[in-house]
């Protein structure tokens, strides 16, 4: 849980300019909140949010944020055998799970840490209805997310979880190829897809054998 | 229009993070895949750093968060704690908009 914490307060500032977005995009307080409550995908929140914002319509927010979010895909399959029980349950138990919670709880062997997993989603879980509940009301007291320089936080957050990786001498190659690959893409794939092709580079982690 | 897409967003990412762990668990999977799945956190990370930081939705972009990113990046590096990093990204971002 501790190992959690600082995530948790980044997701805290996020999420609360998550709501002051959400409000200036026309959400009420209460759909702000229900949004983080019950969808709890920060990334997704953000991309769906910002189509919807600028007048994109239901369909093309909806698959932007599922673009978005296809990273989970590889990351589910990721995590599956780590989790106990039949199908269901595997896939309920897959819910709670967010980059961060994600990471900390990937062990060296390819295996996950489900009491890291679950403890530290479910303080970023706290955080971020907190954050949003703030963001939702307070919206006008804050002003321009932007001009607070908010959406810095979004990629020093994965930053953050980047450097530890890296610090413990893991995943330089693969961190190097998948961020070239995503940069590579940006300007031909809508959005997200830059991200899940990046997630082939972890095929390098073959190369050892 | 704003509920359907709330519920829709719900779904949608409900589906996802369900696909794995209901198509993959509960089988063994083979000795390789181990190393791919070790392997998959820093590229994933990596390139959403890179797509937030600089791009703009479709397109390339360098702007001022770039330059927040980049004094956190160096901080965190240095071995400043997270919510430093976080403030001081925040605060350079603001400060070079503000210019």
């Amino acid at each position: 849980m501790r190992a959690g914490l600082p995530y948790a307060l980044a997701g805290f500032l996020l999420s609360l300019s998550f709501g002051v977005l959400a409000r200036n995009a026309g959400f009420s307080p209460l759909q702000a909140i229900v949004t983080s409550a019950i969808v709890y995908a920060g990334s997704a929140q953000f991309a769906g949010l910002a189509i919807f914002a600028s007048g994109g319509g239901l369909g093309p927010a909806v698959a932007a944020a599922a673009l978005v979010n296809s990273r989970f895909v590889p990351m589910g399959i990721a995590l599956a055998p780590s989790l106990p029980g039949g199908p269901v349950k595997r896939a309920v138990q897959g819910q709670p799970v967010v980059d961060a919670s994600w990471v900390l709880a990937g062990r060296e062997d390819g295996t996950f840490d489900r009491q890291m997993l679950f403890w530290s989603s479910a303080i970023q879980y706290v955080t971020w209805q907190t954050g949003t509940v703030v963001g939702a009301f307070a919206d006008e007291l804050i002003g321009d997310p932007e001009k607070l320089g908010l959406d810095a936080i979004f990629p020093t957050f994965f930053l953050a979880l980047l450097i530890a990786e890296l610090k413990q001498g893991r995943g330089r190659l693969t961190a190097l190829v998948g961020g070239l690959i995503a940069f590579a893409l940006v300007p031909f794939t809508p959005v997200g897809v830059p991200v899940l092709a990046a997630s082939l580079a972890a095929f390098l982690g073959l190369r050892r054998s | 229009m704003i509920w359907p897409l709330i519920g829709s967003l719900a779904a949608v990412t409900f589906a996802i993070k369900a696909f794995g762990p209901l198509t993959v668990g509960g089988r063994e999977l083979p000795e390789w895949s181990s190393r791919v799945i070790a392997s998959m956190a820093a590229p994933i990370l990596a390139a959403l750093v890179v797509t937030a930081a600089l791009a703009d939705g479709e397109e390339w972009a360098i702007g001022p968060d770039t330059a927040g990113v980049s004094v956190a990046g160096v901080a965190l590096w240095l071995g400043a704690p997270v919510p430093v990093a976080v403030f001081s990204a925040a605060a350079m971002t603001a400060g070079v908009r503000a210019l």
